[in-house]
This record gives structure tokens, C-alpha cells and sequence, in this order.
């Protein structure tokens, strides 16, 4: 299968947010819990919705992504990881965090 | 312009009141977000990409100084220092916090705003012609029934679980600048035979997945009709519109589906029941609405001003910004300003804090504290006096405002797409922007002449493609952006859906096969024709010829 | 199931009979639309009170001649969203001048309580999870009408005159 993330948006503040280890929900992409077969995406999957039910985020699905470096395959995901492609002055792309990762 | 009274603040404050406790409740889990969502859709709160977007209503585009600079405020204070005007003459923050969203709307209805009813399955926000009460050809201000119709429409408790969206749009000139006919019902304003203002009833227009111009339901409504007509109208698309497929639910797909004729007999049926009732509209309630847009304190002016002539001949730029930004205004000596937000590279419609204070500052100063959103996204002075022009376009230049591109190539109109929402297929801003770019030579511009491009990110349509001369719809291809041109939309009088050329475009050639069409219509006009003129003498035929055979 | 009118939780006489289901010789029983279209006289010759329950696909223009024979009509909620009941509401209310009790029942939830007053509903059947003392302050959050409707409400239009 495709390798893929558990991705959603934080309920407070509506932030992209990724399913790292131990159930935390990062915003940086590099930090998420990869599934590499469909029963850890399935897991992935679980802990996820309970987060949901608990309120911490909202619309959770899961992200197709390729490489070591954790690159989103759509154009939607790699717009959601980084900010607007019109104004890099915003988003995640534009906070200092962002440019230690790239 | 209208002023709140008592009822109305304490409406606004207690419809805060009611969305900060169901916020409250979300946060607590008391609200699923299935329950939720449908709420604060209703308060126009989106989820989007990066964070919730709200929609705050300018009530048929009309705004006054002070309200803009709480604009600019919150902009600042909630958000990332800017803020996106709509198609819908609306204005869209897309960057807050769930958590912030009460607090803002309390600091909007501290001077008088609110963001009821910009989204959701109810009655939208009411939009009017951006030059209500200023163009010399109106019958009368469509703003006077447009906050008629908002009041009416605000918490309706029958109609706020519609089947779907419901959008009306108000115009009081022959000259349709307000899209009546692409809208749910469109009102355009007409005379009887004995010389009595009422309105054309327009229903079932839209855009979206099945774009339809709207079918005249009744020539002549009395004005002390309106509002019970309207409910007979929505009754019979509450009880009718289809729930079980989103696609054929708007009031569009039913009136296609039953045919216009008997839609009619539907509506006129259910208002035998309504008529002559409580909702009928006495000529004191329109009289004390209307007192609110009577006209400000004109000066009695000469109709020519010799300074502003000496100043168009002297400088050129000032000169090419006038042919295109000031429009004739009913009073003597006085101007209608067009403010572009379509600088080159600049995303359409966005307006930072900086400009919004600006716009606010010379409406103060020249323009009777008032100006209007368009719904080309674009901001208007209503009241300037032509002596005044130079140095409002001076200020507008200072702050990056004074493009002299309105009605021209480079002023699309554009949906925020792929690069904020949550719907889009495919990114719009960058689109316009490079469209900008290539046709930045104003010179070019005019050679070109009246072309209205309009670009969507997806089917929504919510960038009006389909009636863009040229249209530009975004698509998505095994995760790779496209775009669908289509040719000869129109939203005016003689409204029509435009023709799909051919196989959508990869978006690297998406501007070059704009430029194709733009070129054969040069090639191919005869004197005086509007580009949209050649399309319908011509057909599809030479520009599919061009931008695929040649190839 | 909590039953509620605007005066608090109410006891509930009336019994929901399934289609398929024998009919009680007296007590206050709603039966469907169907059932009344097919046995209309033979629950006309019973002793007890009669209520119907309409679908939200049924219009209330239904009932029209029959209204007279009930004295509960209760209009079904399938979801929240469905808001057909409030136009079916408002009819019954206002052109056949029904003034019998009127029952939302189905996905009743908090937040569309006001709207169901207003037009027309007199009882609601909260689901077993309502606070109800929470939920009924619906009715009261917001103090200002801008329509009228069938809960005698003078809309501002009107108070400004």
C-alpha cells in the first residue's frame, strides 16, 4: 500500500495537524507516524477517531505521502503543510520552526 | 445608510450571545460537529485548509468609514492583516481561531455588522448594484428592498433548513450590474404601464455544477407584494427542492425539473394564501427604510471642473486611471471612484488593514463617510466631487490602490481556490496573477478593451466562470491542476452561460491559450466590437481552431 | 424520550401505534398518515382522542378536510437539517387555524427549538441526553422577531410603526 499519515485540523484553531507518536498531534509533517501496511493505518486510523470524539481535532483522514523526507503527494496536502503558495509570508512555510525542518 | 435601532442591536447582541455559547458547547463536546457544523455555517464560519474563515455580511455592499476600519481592526486583531472581499460583496478573514470567533463578532456589532446568514442552507446575505442610489439611470435604490428583504429574511424560522443556499439579488436599473439573473430569485426593478415601480421576478438562475439563467416567474410585482411573494416562493422550494442529492437541490433544479410555467402556478397558488397578510409591506415601512438612503448633502456643483479637466490633460497616468475608475455619477460635479484591489501580482479582492484604512480615511473625507464592495471585488467611492478626484486618486496611488484596470482583462474575477479552500480542485490567485502579469501594459489593455475574465478553483463556481467572457475553470487530473476555458459567458442583461472550447489546459499553458483567445479576437473583430460581441457573431469555431488545430 | 412545552417537562398520554400494530380500545393513540387514509372510519368509531404523525415528505395540505378529528398532529424530524416540518407547521397553524397541540418529534436538538416555536410546535420530544433545563433556554435567546409567524410574535417592522 501507499504509505500514508493520519492528517486533521485542530478543533480550537483550525491548524493542520498530523498523528505523531503516543496519539500527540503535531503541526509538522516530518514528526508524523508513518503506516506502512493497512493494518498500522487501520491503528492509526482508531486512535485518531478517538481523538476526534474527545474533541482535539476534527475531519481526520488519511494522507497518501512519498520519500524519506514525508512529501505529500497532492497538491492540496503540500498547500495544507505549507501555507498559501501565493503569500509564503504565511502559514506554517513562514514560521521560524519551518525553515530549521526544510 | 441604514442605522440599527434598538431592535436591531439587540438582535446582533443576543445572536452573539447564542453563537458564544455554542461555541462553548463544541468545545465541551455537548455539539457534535455534525450538529455544529450546520451552526456555524449559519454565522458563516468555515473550516478551510489552514484554519476556520469567516464571512462577514457588508449588507448589499454598502459600508461606511467607521465600519471599515473595524475591518481593518480585526484584521489585525484576529487575523493576519488583511482581508478577502467577495463575489457576494462580502468580506472573509482565513486565519482565526474557533475560540476568538465570539469576540470578533461582538466587536462587529459595535458597529452594526455581523456575519449572520453569509453561509449555510437559509437566506444569504441580500446583495444590490454596487452604484445604488448614485447611477442616474436606477428607478429606484434596490437597497431600500435589499435591507427589506434582510430584515425579513434574519433568523427566519421557517426558512433556515432550506434544502440548500438561497441567494437573492436586488437591482433598480435597466443596467444589470448586480447578476440578478444568476442568482436564486433576481429583482430587477420595472415600471407599470401606469408608471408604478415594482419588480421583475426572476427565479432559478445560478452557477455552480448546473449553470441556468433565471426564467421570469411574474413581469410585475407591486412593491407592497414583496415580501409575501417571497415566502410563497421559498415555501414552495422548502416543501419541493429535492434533500436527497446536494447536486439538484438549489431551487434552480426544480424549477427545471417541474418547468418554469408550472413553478409559476405553484408560487401564485401558495401566495392566494399570503397575500394581502401580515407580511404585506405598507407604504410607512418602505418610506422609513427609505429615509435612511436618502441622498447626502450634495453641494450644488457646475457640471464641468475646470481643474480636474486641466489635470486629465497634464498627466497621463491620471488620465488612464479616470477613462476606467470614475464612472458618471447623477449630480453634477460628482463622480463615482472605482478602486481596484487587481494590482499586478496582487491576489484579486484582498485588501490589506494599511488599505482598508486608507479607503476608510478618503470616504470620511471625500465621500460622505460612505463606499460599497463590488461584486468584481472591487471597492467604490460613491459621492466624490470632481474637484476632489485628483487628490483621492494621489492617496490611492500612495497606497498601491490606484490600478487603472476596472472593466479591463486584468480585473478578474477570482475565488480564493486551492491555495485556502477546503472545496477547491485547483488554485485560481496564481492564475490571475500571471494573467496580470502578461497583460500589464495598460496600452494593450485598452486595445483590448471590455473583457471580463472570471477564474474558479472548482465547480462551485463561486469565481462566476461560467459567466466570465472568458472562463477559467480549475480541475484536478490525477492530482495535477488544469483548467477548462469556457467562451461568451455574460451576467448582464443578455446573460448567457459560456461554451467550453475544448480539453481543459495543463496550467502552464493556461495563460498562453488566454493570450491564443485574446489574439484571435483581435484579429478577428470588426470595428467597435466588445470581444464578447465577436464571440457571438463568430462562435467557438476560430478560437477552438486556434488553440488546438494550430498545434 | 423527554416531553417538554414551553412551561417544562410534560407527562406524555398519547401512545405512537406502529402500522402493523393493534389499535387499544380507548387512551389517546397518533397513528400515521396511511393508517388514516385506510381505516379512517374505524378510527373514527373508537372512544379515544386520535393524533396523527406526518413524515416530512407528507405535506400538511394533507390533512386538510381531517384536521378537525385531531387533537395532536406531530411532524417528523428525520434529521435535524430536513426543514420541511416548519413550512407544514405554519400551515396547519396559520391557514387551517389548527389549534390542537403540534409535536416536533424525530431529531429535535437544541439549537432549532426557537425556530419550531415559532412556528407553530407546542410540544417537543427531546432525546434522553437534552439537559433539559439547558435546552429550554432556547426559547428564550433571542428576544427579537423581524417575521411574522404562528407564534403571535410582533415583528419589529410592526413595533416600529
Amino acid at each position: 500500500m501507499t504509505r500514508q499519515v493520519i492528517t486533521a485540523n485542530r478543533l480550537r484553531d483550525g491548524d493542520v495537524v498530523y498523528l505523531a507518536e503516543n496519539g500527540r498531534w503535531t503541526p509538522w509533517l516530518d514528526e508524523a507516524s508513518v503506516a506502512e501496511t493497512a493494518a498500522e493505518a487501520e491503528a492509526f486510523m482508531k486512535i485518531a477517531e478517538e481523538s476526534e470524539a474527545a474533541c482535539d481535532v476534527i475531519g481526520i483522514y488519511g494522507m497518501p505521502v512519498e520519500g524519506e523526507r514525508l512529501e505529500p503527494v497532492s497538491t492540496r496536502e503540500r498547500i495544507r503543510a505549507k501555507g498559501p503558495t501565493t503569500r509564503t509570508d504565511l502559514g506554517k512555510q513562514a514560521e521560524p520552526d519551518f525553515a530549521k525542518r526544510a | 445608510m441604514y442605522q440599527y435601532d434598538a431592535y436591531d442591536h439587540r438582535l446582533v447582541r443576543e445572536r452573539v450571545a447564542q453563537f458564544r455559547g455554542q461555541v462553548v458547547r463544541r468545545l465541551k463536546g455537548d455539539l457534535t460537529e455534525e450538529e455544529f457544523r450546520p451552526l456555524r455555517l449559519m454565522n458563516g464560519l468555515y473550516l478551510q485548509l489552514h484554519a476556520y474563515m469567516l464571512r462577514v455580511a457588508v449588507p448589499y455592499g454598502t459600508l461606511s468609514s467607521e465600519q471599515l476600519r473595524m475591518l481593518a481592526r480585526i484584521a489585525r486583531k484576529y487575523d493576519k492583516g488583511y482581508g478577502h472581499f467577495t463575489t457576494r460583496q462580502n468580506i472573509q478573514y482565513n486565519w482565526l481561531n474557533l475560540e476568538d470567533v465570539p469576540d470578533l463578532l461582538a466587536d462587529l456589532a459595535s458597529v452594526e455588522m455581523h456575519a449572520i446568514q453569509t453561509s449555510g442552507n437559509c437566506i444569504r446575505n441580500v446583495t444590490a448594484d454596487q452604484y445604488a442610489g448614485v447611477s442616474a439611470d436606477e428607478i429606484e435604490d434596490p437597497r431600500i428592498y435589499a435591507e427589506i428583504i434582510r430584515q425579513w429574511s434574519t433568523l427566519h424560522p421557517e426558512f433556515s433548513f432550506l434544502p440548500r443556499k438561497f441567494k437573492i439579488a436586488v437591482t433598480g436599473a435597466p443596467k444589470d450590474r448586480a447578476a440578478v439573473r444568476v442568482h436564486d430569485i433576481g429583482l430587477q426593478m420595472r415600471r407599470n404601464e401606469k408608471g408604478e415601480a415594482g419588480f421583475e421576478v426572476l427565479v432559478g438562475g445560478g452557477l455552480g455544477r448546473t449553470p441556468i439563467i433565471a426564467k421570469t416567474i411574474r413581469p410585475f410585482l407591486p412593491k407592497r407584494d414583496l415580501l409575501s411573494y417571497l415566502e410563497a416562493i421559498l415555501r414552495v422550494y422548502n416543501q419541493l427542492g429535492r434533500r436527497d442529492n446536494l447536486h439538484k437541490a438549489r431551487i434552480k433544479i426544480l424549477v427545471q425539473s417541474v418547468g418554469a410555467e408550472r413553478f409559476t402556478e405553484m408560487v401564485e397558488a401558495e401566495w392566494q394564501h399570503l397575500r394581502d397578510g401580515a407580511l404585506e409591506l405598507p407604504a410607512e415601512t418602505i418610506a422609513h427604510i427609505r429615509a435612511f438612503f436618502a441622498a447626502p448633502a450634495y453641494e450644488t456643483l457646475e457640471a464641468k471642473v475646470p481643474a480636474f479637466e486641466a489635470k486629465r490633460f497634464e498627466d497621463r497616468v491620471f488620465s488612464e486611471w479616470c477613462r476606467t475608475n470614475l464612472a458618471p455619477h447623477k449630480v453634477p460635479g460628482y463622480a463615482i471612484v472605482n478602486i481596484s484591489l487587481k494590482a499586478t501580482g496582487e491576489a484579486p479582492g484582498d485588501a490589506s488593514a494599511e488599505q482598508m484604512e486608507t479607503v476608510a480615511d478618503l470616504a470620511e473625507r471625500h465621500s460622505f463617510g460612505e463606499l460599497r464592495v463590488t461584486h468584481a471585488q472591487n471597492l467604490v467611492l460613491p459621492h466624490v466631487k470632481l474637484a476632489d478626484v485628483f487628490a483621492v486618486w494621489q492617496a490611492l496611488a500612495a497606497a498601491g490602490l490606484a490600478s487603472a484596470n476596472i472593466g479591463l482583462i486584468t480585473d478578474t474575477i477570482t475565488c480564493p481556490g486551492l491555495d485556502y479552500c477546503n472545496l477547491a480542485n485547483a488554485r485560481s490567485i496564481p492564475v490571475a496573477q500571471q494573467i496580470s502579469e502578461r497583460f500589464e501594459a495598460l496600452e494593450r489593455q485598452h486595445d483590448i478593451g471590455d473583457l471580463k475574465i472570471k477564474i474558479s478553483g472548482c465547480i462551485n463556481a463561486c469565481g462566476h466562470h461560467h459567466v466570465g467572457h472568458i472562463g477559467l475553470l480549475g480541475v484536478d487530473k490525477k492530482g495535477e491542476e488544469f483548467y477548462q476555458i469556457t467562451l461568451g459567458g455574460d451576467a448582464e442583461e443578455k446573460a448567457s452561460i459560456g461554451d467550453i472550447v475544448g480539453p481543459a489546459f495543463a496550467r502552464e499553458k493556461a495563460v498562453d491559450a488566454v493570450e491564443t483567445i485574446v489574439e484571435t479576437y483581435l484579429a478577428r473583430r470588426q470595428n467597435g466590437e466588445r470581444f464578447l460581441d465577436t464571440y457571438r457573431r463568430l462562435g467557438l469555431a476560430p478560437f477552438k481552431e486556434q488553440l488546438y488545430d494550430a498545434r | 424520550m423527554t416531553l417538554v412545552s414551553r412551561e417544562g417537562i410534560q407527562e406524555d398520554p398519547w401512545v405512537f401505534v406502529a402500522d402493523d400494530a393493534a389499535l387499544p380500545e380507548g387512551g389517546a393513540v397518533v397513528i400515521t398518515l396511511e393508517r388514516w387514509q385506510r381505516d379512517g372510519n374505524a378510527l373514527l368509531a373508537r372512544s379515544g382522542r386520535l393524533g396523527i404523525c406526518l413524515r416530512s415528505d407528507e405535506m400538511a395540505e394533507a390533512l386538510a378536510e381531517a384536521l378537525g378529528h385531531f387533537d395532536l398532529v406531530a411532524l417528523e424530524f428525520p434529521q435535524f437539517k430536513d426543514g420541511r416540518p416548519y413550512s407544514s407547521a405554519r400551515i396547519l397553524r396559520e391557514r387551517y387555524g389548527y389549534t390542537g397541540e403540534l409535536r416536533a418529534v424525530g431529531d429535535v436538538l437544541r439549537d432549532q427549538l426557537f425556530f419550531m416555536l415559532r412556528c407553530g410546535f407546542d410540544s417537543f420530544e427531546l432525546p434522553d441526553r437534552a439537559n433539559v433545563k439547558e435546552w429550554m433556554q432556547a426559547f428564550e435567546e433571542i428576544g427579537v422577531v423581524y417575521q411574522p409567524a404562528s407564534d403571535g410574535r410582533r415583528p419589529v417592522p410592526g413595533l416600529r410603526r
